[in-house]
């Protein structure tokens, strides 16, 4: 069977979002699988050091739809240890419900993508109906779906009341249920474990080797979760087990989303209850006095690293994102060995990506390829142009017919 | 004289020949994903959705790739819906006697219903797109998992009528009411190999949308897709048919306007029984879909012939 | 049981919200559309200097009250504006359908009012 280079991506059914995979294939099995990252890549860590603290928390907020609530609370619990703010407990409590209210609809979104990689579009459909319910309670609580806007430097922007926890506790029990229908359907239904099971294996050298987080790591065994590593917000009063699986495999990665949704529902009916009264956010200097701090959060998807720099103005001087989905994506060229072509999208899919998250400027210091350069170079924008069209022309696509059907001169 | 040319060529163009197999395709498919829908808690298309995207596809402009060989191209979705178009002319639908109706006609049936797979296969292959080739070979590993089954299922009923034409199996079973309850292992095991004829899941591996992302159909677009996803519409409706004159063969011989009530019914019948199963079942990889054929499916199939044979010895 | 599941889904009403057709759930303190009350407004800016995307500009007139050029197309809507002003002269309001096909709709003016006779 001749060898065949199949590209996943950048644009590809597959992929909620553009990244490339080039995977060598021999008939159906993979021997090597190429990425190229970077096609997200919007600036953003640049961008955050020409606005304030206090726009940025919006700005970090929107470096990804889906788990914006942990960079933003990721991003200010850097900003008040370098400003020294001491957060007001009931703020930390509320940061903590709408962070594990995120975390419901993240596993539940992954839930449904999951079972539309693998053809099976009624899962998607049932989970997506349910994850409606936190939606909703979100959308009560926040004032929008996603994109939460909820943290403040100092603490939060909104309260939660009497009516609105009872609304919560409603929406949780009604998930609950819900949610023990996905487990029996994980632990029983044939034609979704002979598709999950056996592919995507990552066994636990591996996973440390490859420093994998999140609900990639803690499927083959490893429990690695920052939420009891490094307490954050309320999470050190709380009572809740870190779910792990023995599988190594995409199925036992879904058992751990799944899991993780009871320990949630759990954590956030004991958050509500010793969610104390008091003050929701502290006063909090514009300018910020100089220091570094690095955060962590356990975002859904992993283990999410902000680090923040500040030099007394009222701007930062440097903030860096480390995206769980960057620490997974290395592990996935080790999960495809050996599986077939038509396990390519579910094992993407099992680690959760979120490119949006991921993309940043990455610079290569003393590597086997080559420095990429001591000092960072400018490069205009002719310039840009240019290098573009020498890239194609090497590949092979022919300007002339092009610039012909066009009609007009493009190189 | 004139009327014995004039209305077998409008039965083969209007009913029950190309426009009504056309309709009741469109019917077909809006019945599918309607329930589909409906078993997803969701509202579903309105009734002339299939037509409006009959409609939309056939207005689009038609790409054809340069590397790829035009004629056969645009040639094989035409076959495919002109083979279907064909098979149909030997199913009864509501009498004991198809419209052409010979000794032997099940096995032709078959064999016009292995042309739209091998245009898909053709389709792409002569597309020389890479998702395109990946498809084709797909669709052809495929079709030696399930064809197999389908046969042997289908070979059961004729079995036992002792009969190779449709119309003699309907015959058959005509006189002798209730026979065909003996016949249900083999409706299962043809019902769940038609899944694999008519691209379903968890079958639908040819075009696996996540995965190759168009299949055999990736190059495709405007009229050439519209022909082919009619095709397909209207093999659901004809394996729907075969599979209802075949395996439920009652109900036959009756008042046109009571049988073609009854026809409808049980083809509407098959029919809710695919969608069923798509709704409930993840879609298979190619090497667990070969597995699932050769070892559960083909031994049924056989447990089915055996049985059959059996049990006419004994009932005669 | 999957099929059990499924079975059942067909009694019950879908679960789709037929959106235009059926007016929208908005729940209350939605993030919408801001609204900008002149009487209020001491001009200090906080609300301009604060804003993520620069949406909001605030003018003098010459009577000394304030207007407000809102550009939703800017706007993400994060309400910071109406948390920075001290005076509430800024809130929410529950509107969200903007979506227009002519930008210059798009550039909201908030006038100060009856001038002071």
């Amino acid at each position: 069977m001749a060898e065949m280079k199949i590209p996943i991506g950048p644009q590809h059914p597959a992929l909620k979002e553009p990244e490339s995979f080039l995977i060598s294939l021999s008939g159906e099995r993979i021997k090597d699988v190429g990425m190229r990252l970077g096609y997200n890549h919007r600036g953003m860590e640049k961008a955050a050091e020409q606005r304030t603290y206090v726009q940025d928390v919006y700005l970090l907020e929107r470096i990804c739809g889906i788990c914006s609530h942990s960079h933003s609370t990721a991003f200010v619990q850097a900003v008040e240890e370098i400003a020294g703010i001491e957060v007001p407990p009931r703020a930390k409590y509320i940061r903590t419900i709408v962070g594990e209210l995120e975390r419901v609809h993240s596993h539940l979104l992954w839930l449904g993508v999951a079972g539309h990689e693998i053809g099976f579009d009624t899962l998607l459909m049932y989970a997506w109906r349910d994850r409606e319910i936190v939606m909703d309670i979100l959308s009560l609580l926040t004032g929008n779906r996603v994109n939460y806007a909820v943290n403040a430097i100092g603490g939060v922007h909104r309260d939660i009341d009497d009516d609105q926890k009872a609304q919560i506790l409603k929406a949780i029990d009604k998930l609950e249920e819900r949610t023990k229908y996905y487990i029996e359907v994980a632990r029983e239904e044939k034609t979704l474990i002979t598709r999950l099971s056996g592919v995507g294996y990552l066994s636990k050298n591996e996973v440390l080797s490859l420093g994998a987080v999140g609900p990639a790591a803690r499927a083959s065994g490893i429990a690695r979760d920052t939420r009891k590593d490094d307490p954050y917000a309320a999470y050190a009063q709380l009572d809740f087990k870190v779910v792990t699986d023995e599988h190594c495999d995409v199925y036992g990665r879904t058992l751990v989303r799944v899991g993780e949704l009871m320990e949630t529902y759990s954590m956030i009916r004991q958050a509500l209850a010793r969610m104390p009264a008091g003050e929701i956010a502290a006063r909090a200097p514009r300018r910020v006095p100089a220091g570094e701090a690095l955060s962590r959060y356990e975002a859904p998807r992993g283990e999410d690293v902000h680090y923040v720099k500040a030099n007394g103005t009222d701007k930062p001087e440097r903030v860096r994102v480390r995206a769980p989905t960057l620490a997974n994506l290395q592990a996935v060229s080790k999960m495809l060995e050996g599986d077939n072509l038509a396990d390519v999208p579910i094992v993407i899919a099992a680690i959760d990506p979120c490119f949006s998250c991921t993309d940043r400027m990455i610079r290569l210091v003393r590597s086997e390829q080559g420095d990429s350069g001591a000092e960072a170079r400018s490069i205009g924008w002719e310039e840009m142009r240019v290098r573009g069209i020498e890239w194609y022309r090497g590949r092979g696509v022919d300007f002339a017919d092009l610039n012909a059907r066009l009609g007009a001169r493009l190189c | 004289m004139l009327s014995g040319v004039v209305v077998p060529i409008l039965n083969v163009l209007l009913f029950p020949g190309l426009a009504f197999l056309c309709v009741a395709g469109l019917f077909g498919e809006y019945f599918d994903r309607k329930l589909y829908a409906r078993l997803h808690n969701r509202v579903g298309p309105p009734l002339l959705q299939p037509l409006a995207d009959f409609v939309k596809l056939a207005s689009k402009q038609e790409l054809v790739p340069r590397e790829a060989d035009g004629r056969i191209f645009r040639a094989m979705p035409v076959a495919a819906v002109a083979a279907t178009a064909c098979a149909f002319l030997y199913v009864p639908m509501w009498g004991y006697d198809a419209l052409f109706g010979f000794e032997g006609d099940l096995i032709v049936v078959l064999y016009l219903l292995m042309l739209p797979t091998l245009s898909f296969f053709l389709g792409g292959i002569y597309s020389t797109s890479l998702f395109a080739s990946i498809g084709a070979l797909r669709v052809v590993t495929q079709l030696f998992a399930y064809e197999v089954p389908l046969f042997l299922a289908l070979l059961s009923p004729a079995l036992m009528s002792g009969s190779w034409s449709i119309s003699g199996i309907a015959s058959f079973y005509g006189a002798h009411p209730w026979w065909w309850c003996f016949n249900l292992i083999g409706f299962g095991v043809g019902l769940t190999a038609s899944l694999g004829k008519l691209e379903k899941v968890p079958f639908d591996i040819a075009e696996a949308e996540t995965e190759i992302v168009g299949g055999v159909f990736t190059e495709y677009s405007g009229r050439h897709l519209a022909l082919f996803h009619l095709a397909i519409d209207m093999e659901a409706i004809v394996v729907s048919s075969l599979l209802a004159a075949v395996f439920l063969p009652f109900g036959l011989g009756l008042d046109p306007a009571l049988g073609f009530l009854i026809y409808c019914l049980k083809v509407a019948f098959v029919i809710a029984l695919l969608t069923l199963l798509r709704t409930v079942m993840a879609r298979l990889r190619i090497d667990q879909m070969m597995a699932f054929c050769w070892k559960i499916l083909a031994p049924l199939a056989f447990l089915q012939i055996i049985a059959c044979l059996v049990l006419k010895g004994a009932l005669e | 049981m999957m099929i059990v599941e499924a079975l059942k889904q067909l009694v019950h009403r879908p679960a789709t919200i037929r959106y235009p057709a059926t007016k929208a759930r908005v729940p209350p303190r939605f993030r919408g559309r801001i609204i900008y009350h002149s009487e209020r407004c001491v001009g200090c800016r906080l609300c301009v200097k604060d804003c993520p995307s620069g949406a909001i500009e605030i003018e003098k007139r010459e009577d000394g009250r304030f207007e407000a050029i809102f550009e939703l197309d800017k706007c993400v809507f994060c309400a910071q504006c109406v948390e920075s002003c001290n005076k509430g002269a800024l809130e929410s309001s529950p509107d969200f359908e903007l979506a227009t096909a002519d930008k210059a709709a798009l550039r909201v003016r908030f006038d100060a009012g009856d001038r002071k006779a």
